[in-house]
């Protein structure tokens, strides 16, 4: 007992209780309630902590800016979109098609700019998220301005989410079990996978390049193949996410990609807390859940975004929960990162 | 001081010992660059043998840094030609460089400020580590493995280089002093033959610096050669079989110390030939210390010559 209570208020212990929490926490929101509007939030919710869990990895570890993130959101959710309603594929078998368009998008885009210096990143992807609409708008396949409708939920054989599922005598309808299955895949590529990349290897080359590209190179990290990998990851779990989405509200259209939709998962990953996890949850939550919770309160979401994203910036420039922070009541508190001076106070020299 | 107790299959595509060290390391011929009109390096040729430790010193602005960023493949050079371990690597990146086996420090510390210390000093192995980002993301034996071997080779080196503190600080919680040893360790952690040093002992206390030298002896003694910029002559004269004096891009001498010390270009070099800049400030400006900027006076052997020292000095020795 007392051991455990030792390892509870070290610093990984203090994240394990919070993430054992949160797991319980969506495990029994259907217990609690199963009003379908509620349902439907709370999947939404967590499609963009996968969304921005990606993006993380992209901002927070890598340190390139994308501006048009959603753009691998919406190939994803129009890949799957077109294959299933046009080609009666099953949702599951269009993963591999997702992954393979996302791969393909991200080493088109990220290819010739990823060798520049990373402010040319931010204005090409700013571009491609454009693109990709204006593309979406026009094309036939995607279906127009009108989009794509009817886009089926996932189907494993004759059994579908929509048939319902009863265990132990509790019956969980077509939405519950998309949650779940929502819920199932966000924990194991998000919160499990995306942290276990960025501790080994690849996440410390990610890091060392976002820390200082010159360093990294001199470390004989190869800096450029280390940010298109870091960029193809990011593009591949908007990607899923963006199918996760289409099988979740069964119509996309243009409308739900523009540069709007990657300005705030972009903000979700900094006032959360560039590169780290909590903190990024926290932000997509924020950006899902705040306009929802305080619609009758405040007409202009946009106001209000920008105000908050101004209050964060100033007060917690690093974000709500910010990557170095160690919580106070940790007993490594004296790992606590104080100076907070711009990481580039650095000489421009070699 | 025994070699880090790791298994070499997990944590090395290539063996240290699999490869024959030549005994030149480094030849660069006839190295050229130029700023637009500051030619920064001016026919620059120096050799570094296996397991010698070798100085660069020079004025201010001499081109030494410049140099260094050349051969380590951060500046495309405009012509000459740098050969490591016998292969040619002009236009080659530097992390490709790095895994070749030459590691260098930077003159000011740039370590990675959001990382831990130990996390620093692991991204040095990351050109010998063999993980992949799937053994990652399953956690699979192989993941464990690779990381276990990873960070003991991290402490090894930390330990090396007399680091005792807690490996979970962030570099920037650390003294000035305590950063560069980190730093040092993480270019030990790339596995190098060749480490290059760029001013290691600016802003260095008395001890710090008698802690540097005998650090410096201990990684010739694992038979990796040291090449280092340094200003304060004190610890370049103890330290050094060789040093390659430069100015103006080009070097000016190259030999024993004894014989720098009394070369009269050098002193010229360094007394400014009596110009309008202040002799005894030429070496220090920019050095965090200010060392002892300027050899001892010259013991009276004219004889002593800047070229006939330079081809072959560093072949006499052997
Ligand atoms: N990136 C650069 N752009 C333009 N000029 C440069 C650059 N780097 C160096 N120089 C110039 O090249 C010359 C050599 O500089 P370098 O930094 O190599 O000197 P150094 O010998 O390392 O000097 P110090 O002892 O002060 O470190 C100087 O005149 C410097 O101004
Ligand atoms: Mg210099």
């Amino acid at each position: 007992m007392e051991s455990l209570k030792t390892y509870f208020s070290g610093q990984r212990g203090v994240y394990h209780g919070i993430a054992i929490a949160v797991v319980v926490a969506v495990f029994a929101l259907p217990f609690i309630t199963i009003d379908a509007y509620t349902i439907q939030l709370a999947t939404q919710a967590l499609i963009y902590v996968l969304l921005a869990l990606g993006l993380n990895v992209v901002v927070g570890y890598a340190g390139l800016l994308d501006l048009g993130y959603v753009a691998f959101y919406a190939v994803g959710a129009y890949t799957s979109g077109i294959l299933t309603t046009r080609l009666g594929w099953p949702m599951w078998a269009t993963i591999p098609a997702v992954v393979a368009a996302c791969v393909l998008a991200g080493v088109v885009i990220g290819g010739p700019t990823l060798r520049l210096r990373s402010d040319y990143l931010a204005i090409v992807t700013l571009g491609f998220g454009e693109i990709i609409r204006v593309t979406a708008q026009n094309l036939s396949i995607t279906g127009g301005p009108s989009g794509i409708f009817g886009i089926p939920t996932w189907s494993f054989g004759s059994w579908s989410f929509n048939d319902g599922l009863t265990v132990g005598g509790l019956f969980f309808n077509g939405k519950i079990l998309l949650y779940y299955f929502v819920a199932i895949v966000v924990m194991v590529l998000g919160l499990i996978g995306i942290p276990r990349l960025a501790n080994g290897r690849l996440g410390r080359a990610w890091r060392a390049v976002r820390d200082d590209e010159d360093a990294a190179e001199a470390m004989g990290v190869n800096t450029y193949t280390t940010k298109i990998t870091a960029y193809i990851i990011g593009a591949v779990w908007a990607g899923l996410a963006g199918q996760l989405n289409a099988s979740l509200i069964t119509t996309i259209s243009p409308t739900s990609f523009q540069f709007l939709q990657s300005a705030l998962v972009l903000m979700a990953v900094v006032i959360g807390g560039m590169g780290s996890v909590p903190g990024v949850v926290l932000g997509a939550l924020f950006i899902t859940l705040a306009p929802e919770l305080l619609r009758d309160v405040w007409e202009n979401r946009s106001l209000m975004f920008g105000i908050l994203l101004l209050a964060v910036m100033l007060f917690r420039p690093k974000g709500l929960w910010p990557a170095t922070s160690i919580l106070p009541w940790s007993r490594d508190k004296h790992r606590a990162k104080v100076d907070t001076k711009p990481a580039q106070a650095r000489a421009e020299e070699v | 001081m025994s070699l880090p107790m790791i298994d070499p299959s997990a944590l090395l595509t290539t063996h240290p010992e699999a490869v024959p060290r030549p005994e030149t390391l480094l030849e660069v011929k006839n190295l050229r660059l130029a700023f637009g009109g500051v030619v920064a390096v001016d026919g620059l040729n120096m050799n570094v043998h296996r397991g010698e430790i070798v100085s660069v010193i020079g004025p201010n602005g001499a081109g030494k840094t410049s140099a260094f960023n050349c051969i380590t493949g951060f500046y495309r050079p405009d012509s000459g030609e740098i050969a490591f371990m016998g292969k040619s690597i002009i236009r080659t990146r530097p992390s490709k460089i790095t895994r070749m086996g030459m590691a260098r420090t930077f003159q000011n510390l740039r370590l990675f400020s959001d990382m831990s210390i130990l996390d620093n000093v692991r991204t040095g192995a990351h050109a010998h580590l063999r993980q992949h980002w799937f053994d990652a993301f399953l956690h699979t034996p192989a993941y464990r493995k690779t990381e276990r071997a990873c960070e003991e080779d991290a402490r090894y080196w930390l330990d090396f280089v007399g680091f005792t503190g807690d490996t979970l600080l962030y570099v920037t919680q650390l003294p000035y002093g305590e950063q560069r040893r980190v730093e040092i360790a993480r270019a030990l952690a790339t596995n190098p033959k060749l480490l290059l040093l760029d001013e290691p002992a600016a802003g260095l206390n008395h001890t710090e610096k008698r802690g540097l030298v005998d650090l410096i002896r201990r990684v010739r003694d694992l038979d990796i050669a040291v090449v280092l910029i340094e200003h304060d002559m004190g610890l370049v004269m103890d330290i050094s079989e060789r040093i390659i004096v430069l100015n103006y891009g080009k070097e000016i001498a190259d030999g024993a110390p004894d014989d720098i010390r009394a070369n009269p270009l050098v002193i010229e070099a360094y007394l400014g030939a009596g110009d309008d800049e202040e002799p005894a400030d030429g070496a220090d400006q920019a050095s965090a210390d200010p060392g002892q900027p300027l050899p001892p006076a010259p013991p009276s052997l004219p004889e002593a010559s800047a070229t006939a020292d330079r081809s072959d000095g560093g072949e006499a020795r052997r």
